[in-house]
């Protein structure tokens, strides 16, 4: 039977030392078992590697910042639409979810299928709030408190020991001794990511990762447990190795089950040394490391094209463990002609 | 002594603990010793076997073996001594 071809357009497409989950997404995407693709990038810099990947990405089109009101972003969208036919977005950051999550019944009439968290489920789950998340499901997560105002650093003295974690409300989080760092990380942070600021426990143990996919029905599609190897010093899995531990995919479940996720997540987990589980983050999208998932068996970003297209998606149940992923980089030779297309108009 | 379930320990002597994701290399004796508790042979077995073959005495080779068995229990890659003692 002949496969039926979409055109997907993707974003994160930024495969650098922090990288965005787009370009993993993409060769996801084009190992589909179930449909062709034409990849449509959307990049927010001109440097974005994946600009410059062909053969990932057929082409690639500049989007405006999030920043620039949901209005500027759809009437772009429109744009690219009436030149590429989209069929489905996968957007990839953080950032980018408020206004593709407010724009998603729009897109919808015009043929546009996008499987994103809801609104609820987005903001409940955000840093800001992850202690009454966790007292609302019942998942152990570390103690937290948001910091508007620098002058109110002073105050967690009594609250919390040291070390504790300083974290941004979108990206970055600094381990601070003293509260001179964390006024050194408030600032350092807040300039970068704005207000609030979160101030979290530090919990001791081993940091692990659970990639998956959630039905909006309280379903587990997918899901796939990994424990970092190599760790750059921007916190990120340069390398890991896909690993079969029951209490995380159980954690997993029961956060599908009781928040009827919807779309692809990440869940961050610490494990103590009593073997206890705490979650210390829900990242409301794919990770950059999802390739590994579809390297053992669960393409989660096909799984999650065939949801948002309203297809019937039997859940995966198995991966092999044991394999890992070696993140590399390589040197592309760019002609400077792309450069200008991409940076004066805007596509390429 | 038994090691735990699932742990998958290579020809080579590469162990993998697929719950922690963790990897371990061993020695050759380390794997020779590996397979003896595999194929649960008793403590007094697995010591003939390995002073049979090397040129060791029997509270030498408790010391050791009780140090491996250590640093597996510690690893979780066996059963704990409790647990093999109940």
């Amino acid at each position: 039977m002949k496969k039926p071809k979409l055109n997907i357009a993707v974003t994160g497409l930024n495969a650098i030392d922090s990288p965005g989950p787009g370009v993993s997404v993409i060769r996801g995407l084009r190992e589909a078992a179930s449909f062709d693709v034409r990849i449509i990038g959307m990049s927010y810099e001109s440097l974005e590697p994946g600009i410059f990947m062909h053969d990932l990405i057929d082409r690639t089109y500049s989007i405006p910042y999030p920043t620039a009101g949901t209005n500027t972003l759809l009437e772009r969208i429109e744009y690219i639409h009436s030149r590429e036919k989209l069929d489905v977005i996968i957007p990839n950051f953080d950032a980018e979810l408020y206004p593709f999550i407010k724009l998603e019944p729009k897109l919808k009439t015009m043929g546009i299928h996008m499987f994103l968290p809801t609104m609820h489920q987005f903001e409940e789950r955000h840093k800001v709030n992850l202690n009454d998340f966790g007292k609302k499901y019942g998942i152990s997560v570390p103690k937290s408190k948001v910091l508007y105002d620098l002058n109110t650093v002073h105050s967690l003295v009594s609250e919390f020991s040291f070390p504790m974690i300083v974290k941004g409300k979108f990206y970055d989080a600094s381990i601070a001794y003293s509260i001179e760092q964390v006024k050194s990380y408030f600032n350092k942070i807040s300039a970068k990511w704005g207000l609030p600021i979160i101030i979290q426990e530090f919990v001791h143990g081993t940091e692990f990762n659970v990639t998956g996919l959630g039905d909006g029905k309280g379903n587990m599609m997918a899901a796939v447990p990994m424990r970092k190897q190599y760790i750059t010093d921007k916190g990120k899995a340069w390398g890991g190795i896909s690993i079969s531990d029951e209490k995380m995919l159980d954690m997993t479940r029961k956060f599908l089950r009781n928040t009827k996720w919807r779309g692809g997540f990440e869940l961050e987990l610490m494990k103590n040394k009593d073997g206890e589980l705490y979650l210390l983050e829900i990242n409301p999208r794919l990770p950059a490391w999802i390739y590994l998932a579809v390297g053992v068996g669960q393409n989660i970003p096909e799984a999650l094209v065939n949801l948002a297209l309203g297809k019937k998606v039997k859940p995966y149940s198995e991966y092999a463990v044991g394999k890992m992923f070696v993140r590399y980089s390589w040197d592309m030779i760019v002609d400077r002609a792309e450069f200008e297309q991409i940076s004066l108009y805007g596509e390429l | 002594m038994k090691l735990n379930k699932n742990v998958a320990v290579s020809e080579s002597g590469l162990l993998f603990n697929p719950v922690t994701g963790e990897s371990f290399s061993v020695n050759p004796i380390g794997i020779e010793i590996l397979n003896l508790i595999r194929d649960e042979k008793p403590e007094e077995e697995i010591a003939e076997a390995i002073m049979a073959k090397y040129n060791t005495d029997k509270p030498t080779f408790e010391k050791d073996y009780q140090d491996f068995i250590g640093i597996l229990s510690h690893n979780n890659l066996v059963e704990s001594h409790e647990k093999t003692k109940a």
